[in-house]
Formats: structure tokens, C-alpha cells, sequence
């Protein structure tokens, strides 16, 4: 390839900086990890030291799982990630096809308004969907989260979807057509599967703050039995006494899920990321 | 009986009016092969006959049934794309059968199909390949695969050759003149190469802005061009067009005249002087310089010639055309 990358003094200056920069992101995980498996004194004597055999308790994870109702949490979060970034990629892809494929009057238009979005953070209009779900009825229910989710991810989505959609070949939904497939089939059979890299990117951009958010659950959804991760594990933050160890637990068990969801899609992800730059 | 008749179709797309009352018809069986530079509206025009686009007026009949609101996959029309447009995800034998099952073919028919097309198109051996395991000829063979199983009335083909490398492009234009002869199938070919159009056509038609500039023959239009347009565009090297001034005194048509008609000559004709010179073995080419004229001739077997030299290129009356300034065929 080109001299840059064979360079071994290049390669040590890359593979420093990547590795510096991994150590920075990789951090405040690591200290979460380790006190979480240390006593409540460890963690405030030493925070940095990993855990001996002096310090080492699982205090933390006993108390996370008697205290608390953790795994409706987890099913919470799940169930409120997984459905969104589900109706965020569906009608995203649709809005994004329509976009790109269809010649109708107000197509730019209807892109550029899709596309506002970007720009507007939805936080703003909290109380309006606060009061548009009070009136629907939808207050506490996991379907206010997922509905609002759903509206915050799409506009990237339409954005970034519709300019892959844009290259894939004209000739191959042409030829779908000829032979007699529909609008739908050519949708979900021959569009879809081309633009699967850049599924992935919209997934994973939409799914990280989705799951690490506590703003929407707290107002639309606080009771109990609809609690999210995120708000759940604030009952071991109080306003006197933290139990820390608790806590520290609660967000090492966290990090899980989302871990394993960014794998599956990683793969993707690489490809939709480097296409067209890397060919 | 006509396997296509176009009337009066025109299309615009906004204030661009890209196809001007065009009116063609295809007899059945019939090669037709429309021929234009690149943004002449031939593809467009293939597109309106396949139905991928609308034709903002004038009527499209394929056999006797006119089509402008049938779906194109209602037409009995298949079509074979320059970029192949295979479905990536399905082999060679999911790709041609995709149509058929469609269509609601029974599977018997539909193995039967698959069978005879491959065998035409030698791809027995490769029907369980998806398209990223083939070459690019072997793409084409596909698409043009699934375009015969489906038995259409009418085939249309998109500029099929020009993703392939020189040698496999002869070839494969010789396997669709080799189809077309099997099939005897009425068949609409858009290129912009005037050699695909010449060495497959039974008839041309030549596109320029949207217009059709003359229909006929290949040797029809090669021997009696109405324009100028038609005369340069056909034939390769193509025709010279010089100030016939320069042949007779105080002319003030322009003098069209074919590389292969002019010869060296000891008596009358144009005097020039040589630029360059082609040595292709069986053919000389040679470019010269009349003032600030370009002139090409085409000579027949190996000559002596050198760039520097002067000439004289003589022709016989009766190989020169005649054209007015607006670039119309003047006779007699």
C-alpha cells in the first residue's frame, strides 16, 4: 500500500497513539471494574488499587441483586433498546427509500425537515411530550420511552440511510421491477440487504445513549415496575448516604448488554464506516 | 406483424425535453438497434418502451396492446442492463428463476426454461454460483439468461457490452447475433458504439438531441446518409467534411467524402500534406493536411508513405456527398 504505512517509526507513532487513546477511553471502566469487587473502606483508602485479598467483597453484587429489582431493570432496558433502535431502523430505512428513490413534489423539503432534527435537541420539548403522553395515557409505560427514542434516532437515521440508498445501483431495482417484484419486496430484499453496513452505523450511534439514558426515563417513566437500568441503580445513590459498592456494581452489570450488542454490529459497523473512504 | 410501434412520444423531465416526438416502429423478429452520442435520449428511450419511466404523451403499443399505464413487468419485456444488475444474494439459478416465479410458473416449466437457457449460454456449470463468484462475461450470460427464460415478446438491451474488455466485447456481440438468430425474438439494442450498431442491426435508428436523425438498413444509412450528422456518425474513421471550395472553385457546399474513397492519385484532387500515418498491415491510415483542413484516407494494403510528404488524394465524383450549411443532404 502506500510508504506512510510500511514506515516502522509511522507504525509505532500510530499504534502509541491508538493505544494511549484506548487506555484514556478504557479507564473509568477499568475503576469501576475493580472497586466494584472491593470492600466500601478499600474503595475510599486506595480507589486506584486493584483488589486483594484483604479487599476483595462481592457485598455490591449481593446487594444489587437482594435490593432492587435488577433483572426487571435489565429486561426494562432491553426491551425499551432493542424495540426502538428495531422501529428507528424500519421506518428510517423506509423514510430514507422513499427519500432517495421517488421523485414527488416537497422531496427536498420533506428531507430537510426529516433531517432538523439533527440539529434540535429533543430534551427541549420535554414537557410537551410529557403532556402529549399524560394525555395519551402513556405515562409510565414503556412505550412512552420507546416512542420518544424512536423519534430521537430517526433523524440521523434518514439522514445517513437515505445517502447510502442513493448509491445503490439504479439498474438493480430497475431490473426487480421487470421482473415483476414489488415496491416492498425490492425494499426489503434487494435495498436493504446492500445498505447493511449502514444499518449497523445508525444501531450502534442510537443505541450507546439510548441505554445510558436517565433523562426521559426519570420523567415519563419512574414507577417501579417500568424503571430502566439507569434509573434503577439511582435508588443506591441517596442524598446522605451512597452505597458505592452497590452502585459500582449496578454499572459493571450494565455495560454488559450494550457489550455484547455493539459486537454483533461492530463487524458491520467497520465496513459502513471505511466504505467508500477505504475501496 | 409489429412487435413495437412508438407515435408521437415525447418526455420531459421538468423543462428538459429530452425525447421530441419520436415515432419508430419494430417489425417482429427485427434487430433494432438505436445508435446516438452519449445524452442523445436512447437510454431514456428504452426506458420509456420498458416502462421504468412514463412518456409524457404519444402512445407506446407492444404487438397490438398499447402499454402506457401496464406495469413494465405486465409488458412481456425483458431487459438486459450495462451494470448486469445481478441480485446479489441469489445464484445464477435463483436470479434467472426469480421472474418466473413471479409470473406464477409452475416449477416444472420453470426447470425447463432454466435448462434450455443455460444450456445456450454454456452456464450449466456455474448455476449454483452467486454473481460475485463469476467474471464479468460470464455476469452478462447471466443477465442475458434472465432475460430469455422469461420468453418475452420484446428484449431490450441497455448497452450490454460496454463493461467488457475489447476481446470478450467482439465475442458476446457475436453470441447476441448468434441469440438473436435462435430465438428469432424482436430484440432493441441501445449503444453508442456505431460497430455494435453496424454488425447487429437489421435496422438503425439514429438519436441525436432527442430526435430521431434517420431509420434504415446499416448499409442503407452507410451509403445514403440524409444528413451530416448520420454520415459522420456512421463509419469509422469517419467521413471527412471539407469547403468543397477547395475541389471546384466558388463552392460554397460542404464536401463529405469517406476515408476509403480517397487514393493516391498522379492527376487531379486535393493536394496535402502527410501528418501521420497508420500502419495496420492490411489497411494504411493516413491523416494529412489540407491548409487548415484534416483529412483522413484509408488505403488499402501497405504504402510507402511518410509524414512530411505531399500528396495528392483524388476520389471519384460519384463517392462525394453534398451537404447545405445547416448540415442537410444536398443531391444530385
Amino acid at each position: 500500500m502506500n510508504k506512510a504505512r510500511n514506515n516502522p517509526l509511522n507504525m509505532t507513532l500510530m499504534h502509541g497513539a491508538l493505544i494511549l487513546y484506548t487506555i484514556i477511553a478504557l479507564f473509568p471502566v477499568f475503576v469501576i471494574l475493580i472497586n466494584s469487587l472491593k470492600t466500601r473502606k478499600a474503595i475510599f483508602r486506595e480507589p486506584l488499587a486493584l483488589p486483594s485479598s484483604d479487599s476483595f467483597s462481592l457485598v455490591g453484587y449481593q446487594t444489587v441483586f437482594k435490593q432492587g429489582d435488577f433483572f426487571l431493570y435489565m429486561q426494562n432496558s432491553l426491551i425499551v433498546t432493542v424495540v426502538s433502535i428495531f422501529l428507528v431502523l424500519l421506518f428510517g430505512a423506509m423514510a430514507a427509500f422513499a427519500l432517495s428513490e421517488y421523485r414527488f413534489k416537497g422531496n427536498t423539503l420533506m428531507g430537510l425537515y426529516l433531517a432538523l432534527g439533527i440539529m434540535i435537541p429533543i430534551r427541549i420539548g420535554t414537557v410537551a411530550i410529557l403532556e402529549m403522553m399524560v394525555a395519551t395515557g402513556l405515562v409510565n409505560s414503556l412505550w412512552a420511552l420507546i416512542l420518544v427514542y424512536t423519534a430521537q434516532g430517526l433523524p440521523l437515521a434518514v439522514f445517513i440511510l437515505s445517502e447510502f440508498m442513493r448509491q445503490v445501483s439504479e439498474d438493480l431495482k430497475n431490473a426487480g421491477r421487470i421482473d415483476g417484484l414489488s415496491e416492498y419486496t425490492i425494499f426489503f430484499r434487494l435495498v436493504l440487504p446492500l445498505v447493511r453496513p449502514a444499518m449497523a452505523t445508525v444501531a450502534v450511534f442510537n443505541m450507546i445513549p439510548i441505554w445510558n439514558d436517565l433523562w426521559f426515563p426519570l420523567i415519563l417513566a419512574p414507577a417501579e415496575e417500568v424503571k430502566t437500568l439507569t434509573l434503577g441503580s439511582q435508588v443506591f445513590i441517596g442524598q446522605f448516604v451512597t452505597d458505592w459498592n452497590a452502585v459500582l456494581s449496578a454499572l459493571s452489570m450494565a455495560i454488559l448488554p450494550v457489550l455484547i450488542l455493539y459486537v454483533i454490529f461492530s463487524r458491520q459497523l467497520i465496513r459502513g464506516i471505511t466504505s467508500g473512504a477505504v475501496k | 406483424m409489429t412487435a413495437l410501434t412508438l407515435t408521437n412520444v415525447n418526455k420531459s423531465f421538468g423543462d428538459v425535453h429530452v425525447l421530441k416526438d419520436i415515432n419508430i416502429s419494430v417489425e417482429e423478429g427485427e434487430f433494432v438497434v438505436f445508435v446516438g452520442p452519449s445524452g442523445c435520449g436512447k437510454s431514456t428511450l428504452l426506458r420509456v418502451i420498458a416502462g421504468l419511466e412514463d412518456a409524457s404523451s404519444g402512445e407506446i403499443r407492444i404487438g397490438d396492446e398499447l402499454v402506457n399505464l401496464t406495469p413494465p413487468s405486465k409488458r412481456g419485456i425483458a431487459m438486459v442492463f450495462q451494470s448486469y444488475a445481478l441480485y446479489p444474494h441469489l445464484n445464477v439459478e435463483k436470479n434467472m428463476s426469480l421472474a418466473l416465479k413471479q409470473e406464477g410458473q409452475s416449477k416444472e416449466v420453470i426447470a425447463e426454461r432454466i435448462a434450455k437457457a443455460s444450456t445456450m449460454l454454456n452456464l450449466q456449470d456455474y448455476l449454483h454460483r452467486f454473481p460475485s463468484e463469476l467474471s464479468g462475461g460470464q455476469r452478462q450470460r447471466v443477465a442475458i439468461g434472465r432475460a430469455i427464460v422469461r420468453e418475452p415478446k420484446l428484449f431490450l438491451f441497455d448497452e450490454p457490452l460496454s463493461n467488457l474488455d475489447a476481446a470478450l466485447r467482439m465475442n458476446t456481440r457475436i453470441e447476441i447475433a448468434n441469440l438473436h438468430r435462435q430465438l428469432s425474438a424482436s430484440m432493441i439494442y441501445v449503444t453508442h458504439d456505431q460497430t455494435e450498431a453496424m454488425t447487429l442491426a437489421d435496422k438503425i435508428v439514429v438519436l441525436r438531441d432527442g430526435r430521431v436523425e434517420q431509420i434504415g438498413a446499416p448499409m442503407e444509412l452507410y451509403n445514403n446518409p440524409a444528413n451530416k450528422f448520420v454520415a459522420g456518425f456512421l463509419g469509422s474513421p469517419s467521413m471527412n467534411f471539407l469547403p468543397a471550395g477547395l475541389v471546384t472553385e466558388g463552392d460554397s457546399r460542404t464536401l463529405g467524402i469517406r476515408p476509403e474513397d480517397l487514393r493516391l492519385s498522379d492527376g487531379d484532387g486535393l493536394a496535402a500534406q502527410v501528418s501521420h500515418v497508420e500502419h495496420l498491415g492490411g489497411d494504411t491510415n493516413v491523416i494529412a493536411h489540407a491548409g487548415d483542413h484534416q483529412i483522413t484516407a484509408r488505403l488499402f494494403g501497405q504504402h510507402a508513405v511518410e509524414a512530411g510528404q505531399g500528396v495528392t488524394l483524388g476520389f471519384a465524383p460519384e463517392k462525394a456527398y453534398y451537404f447545405d450549411e445547416a448540415g442537410a443532404r444536398l443531391r444530385g
